[in-house]
C-alpha cells in the first residue's frame, strides 16, 4: 500500500508544481495579487507532498519491501541499516527523487527567507523552480518510477553495490545534490530578473548568499567524493577526470565565477550581463551533468543504468529549460544597464579576468569530456580523452587565475595602479619564491613542476597575509589596536581570505603528494618487512573475518619508525555474499603531514602476499583545503549584511 | 650444541638488535625498474574491458595479459613509442588516454588555448569600448571608502 | 543586428544538443577495429583436436573465410552458437573457430555439447593471437577475404539480422571479387 501512496503523492506533487509553475508567473505579469499569493504556500504544499513520497520510499527500504522493484535492486536484508537508507539514492529512480526532494527544500528556504522580496520577484522565482520540478517529476512518473512493483516479490534483494556500502555513500550524494540543485535558486533569480526587467545591484545582493551556500554544498560534495574514491578504490588515486566527476567540476567552476561576478555586480552594478549568463550557465551545467550520467552517451564508472528513452526525455527537458533561458537572455540582455565605470586596471577587471579564466577552464573540461562523442557522432573514429589530456590543459589555465587571486583582493575598486600593487606585493613575491624553493630543498629534491605548484600555493598564502596585515597593522599603537582592527574585518572578507587559503592548502597538498609520494610493491611472507621513507612495515599474517554481509581476509601490518611503534593497519580483501564481487579495502593511517596507505593484493605460492605500501605526504591537505574553502563560504554568508536587525519589519 | 645456539643468538643480535627478526621483503616483481616503466606506460592506456580504468590498474584478464606483453616488449628493448604503436595498431586510438595529435584531434588540443585567447581578447575589447563611452551611460559614482568600496553598504539585503 | 552576439550562447547550445541527440544512438563502449581493410595478422596455431598440427594464416589464401573467437567459459557464445551452427549448414564459406584462453579439453567438450559449425578450431591458449587481432571480448568474428585482408569484424555475438544483412551480402561480394561463385 505504501508504495502506491508514494506514487499517488508524486502525481499530486506534479499537479501542484504545475500550478505553482504557471499561475504565479501569470499573476506577476498581470499584477494579480491572488495569483501571486499562491507561490509561497504552494511551495510549502509541494514540499510536504514530495517529502511524504520520500518517506514512503524510505519506509519501503527500512521495511525490506522487496515487492518494490527499486528496493529489490538496491537492498538486501543483511545490508546494514544506514546503507539501506542510503540505498534510497543508490540507483537512478531514487536519485531523481532525491533531486526533487532537494529542490523542494530549497524552495521552502526561499519561501521562508524572502520576506523582503517584492511579490512579483518571489512569484517568478518560485514559479521557475516549480517548472523545473515539473520536469523532474514528469521524468520520474513517465520513465523512472521508484515505486514500480515487482511480482512475484523475491525473498531477498540484489544488495547495494558493495562499492557503495560506505559512509561516503551516506553523505556524498545528498551534499552534491544540495549543490547542484542550489544553483537553481540563482538561476531562478536570474530568470525572474530578466523577465521583470529589474536586473540591478539589489538583485545581485539577494542572489549572492544563496549562490554561496549552494557552492559550499557542492564543494563539500565533490571533496567527499574524491576522498571516498581515495580510500575505497584501493590504489590511492583521488581524481580520474571521469565524465561524471567532470560533470560536477564544471558547475563548480562556473559557480565560483558566479560568486565573484556577483561581487562586482553587487558592489558596482557592473557586468550584469555576464553575471546573469553565469547564473544561467551554472545551473545549465548541473542539468547537463544529470543528462550525461543517465543517458548512456558517455561511458563512466559512475553512470546509472541507461535507457535511450530516458536519455531522450532529459535531452528534451534540457533543451526546453536551457534553450528558453538563453533565448530570454538574448532578448533582454541588451536592455540591461552598464553599471558604474571602472578603469582598465582595477579590482573589477581582475575579477572579470578571473571569470574569463574560470569559464575557459570549464569550457576546456567540457571539450575534453564531450570530444569522443563529437568525433563518434561525426563518424570520425573513436578516441579516448583521459587524465593526461586534462592534467596538461587544466593546470596551465588555473595558474593565471591563482596569480590573480593574489592581486585582486589588494586592488582598489574602480581604479588601481600597477606600481602601487607591485610595491605592496613585493614582499609576498619574495617570500613565495624562497618558500617554494626551500620546501623542495627540505623535501630532498627540487623539481620544476613541483616548484610551480608550490609557487602558486605560497603566492596565495603570502598575498592573503599581506592583505590581512594591511588591514590590521596597528601602526605602532600596540596589540589592543591589532585586536580591535581584526575584529573589524567583516565576515565576508574573512570568508574570502579563508576560502583563498583553502585553495592554497589544496594546491600545496596536490603538489606535495604528486611529487614526493613513494610506493613499494612487495611480496611478504609472515615476518617480512619493508621500509619506506623511514617507516618499517612488518607483515604479521592474515586471518579470515566475517562481516555483516561479507567474508573478509584481513592482513595485519605493524608500522614502526626508529623502533617505536607508530600504528597497526588491517587492509582487507572482501567477498560480498550476495553479489559475489571481490573488493579491496585499503587501510590508511591518516596524518597531518602524510598518510600511510597499505593495500592487500593477491596471495602467491608459499603463503606470501603481494602488498602495496604508500607514503603520501600532505595528501589530506587536498580535502582539508576544500573544507577550508567551504568554511570560508560559511563565514561569508554569516556576514552582518545578511542577518536581519531585530525589530525589522518583514 | 650450546655453542651453535650461542652463535646463532649472537648473529641474531648482531643483525638487528630487535627481538623479532624481520626479513626484508622481496619486491613483488622480478625487476622493479622494468616494472615501474611498464606501469608508467600502461597508466596511459585504457583497459578495453573495464573501460574506466587504466591497463596498469585493471584486474581484467586482458589487462593482465597486456601488462605481461608490455613487460616482454620492454625486455626486448622496445621503446615507449613502439609499445604505444603496438597497442594502437591492434585497438585503435581508443586505447590511448592521451589523445594523439591528428587532424581530427587538432580542435581538442588547440581548443583551450584558442578559447583563452578569444576570452581575453573579448575582455580587452569590451573594456576598451566601455572606456570610450560617455560618462552618462554609466551609473553615477557613489561615495566610497578608502579601498574604493561603496561607503553606504546597507545593513540588510532589502534597500 | 547589433545584438546578435547575445544569441551566441543559444547557438552553441543548439549545436551541442544536436551532438548529444546523435550520441543517444551510439554506443560509447564499442571499440571499432583498426584492422579493417588491413592484412590479418600472421599466425601459426595448432588445431584444437590435433595438437601436432600447425595452421597458418597463409593456408587460407585464395579463400574467403570467417574466424569466430569463442571459449567454453563465455556465456554469450552459447547464445551465438546455434546461429553459427545453422549458418554453417548453408556451406557458404569455410568457418574456423579460435578457442581463446581455454583448456583444450574444455573447448572440445563444449563443441561436442553445443555443436561444431567449424571446419576446424585453432587453439590460442595464451591469447596472443587474440591480442594481435585486437580481440577484447568474446565472442568476436572476423571476415577475411581471399587476399588475407580483414574486411569485417563482428563485435559481440552475431544476431540473425547481422548474418542476413551484413555477413551474407559481404561474403557473396568478396567471393565474386575472388572469382568464384
Amino acid at each position: 500500500m505504501i508504495p502506491e501512496i508514494g506514487h499517488f503523492l508524486l502525481w499530486l506533487a506534479m499537479g501542484v508544481a504545475l500550478v505553482i509553475g504557471t499561475v504565479p508567473l501569470w499573476g506577476a505579469t498581470t499584477g494579480r495579487a491572488d495569483c501571486m499569493a499562491l507561490a509561497r504556500p504552494g511551495s510549502y504544499l509541494l514540499a510536504a507532498l514530495v517529502t511524504a513520497a520520500s518517506a514512503c520510499l524510505m519506509a519501503s527500504f527500512l521495511g525490506n519491501d522487496f515487492s518494490v522493484l527499486y528496493v529489490a535492486s538496491n537492498s538486501n536484508t543483511a545490508l546494514p541499516t544506514q546503507y539501506r537508507m542510503a540505498g534510497f539514492w543508490g540507483g537512478h529512480e531514487g536519485s531523481l527523487l532525491l533531486w526533487v526532494q532537494m529542490l523542494v527544500i530549497w524552495m521552502v528556504a526561499v519561501g521562508l527567507f524572502s520576506r523582503h522580496l517584492p511579490r512579483e520577484v518571489l512569484s517568478r522565482i518560485l514559479a521557475v523552480m516549480g517548472l523545473v520540478s515539473v520536469g523532474f517529476l514528469l521524468f520520474m512518473l513517465l520513465t523512472s518510477n521508484p515505486f514500480d512493483r515487482l511480482f512475484p516479490a523475491p525473498p531477498d534483494g540484489r544488495d547495494l553495490n558493495p562499492l557503495l556500502q560506505d559512509p561516503g555513500m551516506v553523505f556524498h550524494p545528498p551534499m552534491l545534490y544540495m549543490g547542484y540543485v542550489g544553483f537553481c535558486v540563482a538561476f531562478a533569480f536570474a530568470i525572474a530578473a530578466l523577465i521583470g526587467g529589474n536586473l540591478d545591484a539589489t538583485w545581485a545582493r539577494w542572489t549572492r548568499p544563496w549562490t554561496t551556500v549552494a557552492w559550499m554544498f557542492l564543494t563539500v560534495g565533490i571533496s567527499l567524493g574524491s576522498s571516498w574514491a581515495y580510500y575505497e578504490l584501493g590504489w590511492g588515486g583521488w581524481w580520474f577526470w571521469d565524465p561524471v566527476e567532470n560533470a560536477s567540476l564544471m558547475p563548480w567552476l562556473l559557480g565560483t565565477a558566479l560568486i565573484h561576478s556577483l561581487a562586482v555586480t553587487e558592489k558596482r552594478g557592473s557586468f550584469k550581463n555576464w553575471t546573469v549568463l553565469l547564473a544561467i550557465l551554472a545551473f545549465s551545467f548541473s542539468l547537463l551533468g544529470t543528462f550525461l550520467v543517465r543517458s548512456g552517451v558517455l561511458s563512466s564508472v559512475h553512470a546509472f543504468a541507461t535507457d535511450p528513452r530516458r536519455g531522450l526525455f532529459i535531452l528534451a527537458f534540457l533543451t526546453i529549460v536551457i534553450g528558453s533561458s538563453f533565448t530570454l537572455y538574448a532578448w533582454r540582455a541588451p536592455t540591461v544597464g552598464l553599471g558604474a565605470r571602472f578603469a582598465l586596471i582595477s579590482k573589477e577587471t581582475s575579477l572579470l579576468a578571473n571569470n574569463v579564466l574560470l569559464m575557459v577552464a570549464a569550457g576546456a573540461v567540457l571539450l575534453g569530456t564531450l570530444y569522443p562523442l563529437l568525433l563518434d557522432a561525426l563518424g570520425m573514429g573513436k578516441i579516448s580523452v583521459g587524465p593526461p589530456y586534462f592534467d596538461s590543459v587544466f593546470v596551465p589555465l588555473m595558474a593565471p587565475a591563482i596569480f590573480l587571486m593574489g592581486v585582486g583582493p589588494l586592488a582598489r575598486w574602480k581604479e588601481a595602479a600597477v606600481p602601487d600593487l607591485a610595491r605592496r606585493l613585493r614582499w609576498a613575491l619574495g617570500v613565495t619564491v624562497v618558500a617554494a624553493i626551500g620546501t623542495g630543498w627540505l623535501a630532498g629534491s627540487i623539481h620544476l613542476v613541483a616548484t610551480c605548484g608550490l609557487l602558486m600555493a605560497y603566492w596565495i598564502f603570502a598575498s592573503v597575509a599581506t592583505d590581512l596585515w594591511e588591514r590590521v597593522n596597528p601602526e605602532g599603537k600596540g596589540v589592543a589596536e591589532l585586536r580591535r582592527r581584526m575584529g573589524q574585518i567583516p565576515r565576508a572578507l574573512a570568508g574570502m581570505m579563508l576560502a583563498h587559503i583553502g585553495v592554497a592548502v589544496f594546491c600545496f597538498g596536490v603538489t606535495m603528494v604528486k611529487t614526493y609520494e613513494v610506493e613499494s610493491d612487495v611480496k611478504m611472507a609472515v615476518g617480512d618487512s619493508t621500509t619506506v621513507r623511514g617507516y618499517q612495515f612488518t607483515f604479521q599474517g592474515v586471518k579470515n573475518v566475517p562481516g555483516p554481509n561479507y567474508e573478509a581476509t584481513r592482513a595485519q601490518i605493524v608500522i614502526t619508525k626508529g623502533g617505536d611503534k607508530v600504528t597497526e593497519l588491517t587492509p582487507e580483501k572482501r567477498i560480498y555474499r550476495v553479489q559475489q564481487n571481490p573488493m579491496t579495502e585499503a587501510a590508511i593511517d591518516a596524518g597531518l603531514t602524510k598518510d600511510l596507505y597499505v593495500s592487500l593484493g593477491e596471495e602467491v605460492d608459499g603463503g606470501a602476499w603481494i602488498i602495496r605500501v604508500y607514503v603520501k605526504p600532505f595528501i589530506d591537505w587536498i580535502w582539508g583545503g576544500c573544507m577550508l574553502m567551504a568554511l570560508g563560504g560559511l563565514f561569508a554568508v554569516s556576514d552582518r549584511r545578511y542577518r536581519r536587525k531585530k525589530g525589522e519589519p518583514s | 650444541m650450546f655453542k651453535a645456539l650461542l652463535r646463532s643468538l649472537l648473529l641474531a643480535v648482531a643483525l638487528g638488535g630487535g627481538l623479532a627478526q624481520a626479513n626484508e621483503a622481496a619486491p613483488a616483481s622480478a625487476d622493479p625498474v622494468l616494472e615501474a616503466r611498464m606501469l608508467s606506460i600502461t597508466a596511459e592506456l585504457r583497459c578495453l574491458v573495464c573501460q574506466n580504468q587504466t591497463i596498469a590498474d585493471s584486474h581484467a584478464d586482458l589487462a593482465v595479459d597486456l601488462r605481461q606483453q608490455v613487460r616482454e616488449m620492454l625486455q626486448k628493448g622496445q621503446s615507449d613509442q613502439q609499445i604505444l604503436d603496438y597497442m594502437t595498431a591492434r585497438y585503435g586510438d581508443f586505447v590511448l588516454y592521451r589523445p594523439p595529435f591528428k587532424s581530427t584531434t587538432m580542435l581538442l588540443w588547440v581548443g583551450p588555448g584558442v578559447m583563452l585567447v578569444a576570452g581575453l581578447v573579448m575582455l580587452v575589447l569590451i573594456l576598451r569600448r566601455r572606456s570610450r563611452m560617455p560618462a552618462d551611460r554609466f551609473d553615477p559614482d557613489e561615495p566610497e571608502n578608502a579601498d574604493g568600496s561603496p561607503a553606504n553598504t546597507p545593513e540588510h539585503p532589502a534597500s | 543586428m547589433k545584438y546578435a552576439r547575445f544569441f551566441i550562447p543559444l547557438f552553441i547550445f543548439f549545436g551541442l544538443v544536436g551532438f548529444l541527440f546523435k550520441g543517444l544512438f551510439l554506443d560509447p563502449k564499442e571499440v571499432p577495429s583498426p584492422l579493417i581493410d588491413k592484412p590479418a595478422p600472421a599466425f601459426a596455431l595448432p588445431l584444437l583436436d590435433k595438437p601436432d598440427t600447425s595452421f597458418k594464416r597463409d593456408d587460407m589464401l585464395g579463400k574467403v573465410w570467417l574466424l569466430n573467437v569463442f571459449a567454453s567459459w563465455c556465456v554469450a557464445c552459447r547464445e551465438e552458437h546455434p546461429l553459427l551452427v545453422e549458418f554453417s549448414r548453408q556451406k557458404l564459406l569455410p568457418i574456423y573457430g579460435l578457442n581463446y584462453k581455454d583448456e583444450r579439453v574444455d573447448g572440445m567438450k563444449w563443441l561436442a555439447r553445443f555443436g561444431n559449425p567449424y571446419d576446424g578450431s585453432l587453439y590460442d591458449r595464451d591469447g596472443r593471437v587474440g591480442i594481435d587481432f585486437g580481440v577484447y571480448g568474446v565472442p568476436e568474428s572476423f571476415l577475411i577475404d581471399a587476399k588475407g585482408v580483414i574486411r569485417y569484424k563482428q563485435i559481440g555475438p552475431f544476431t540473425p539480422e547481422a548474418i542476413e544483412t551484413k555477413l551474407i551480402p559481404l561474403v557473396q561480394q568478396l567471393q565474386k571479387e575472388a572469382g568464384h561463385v
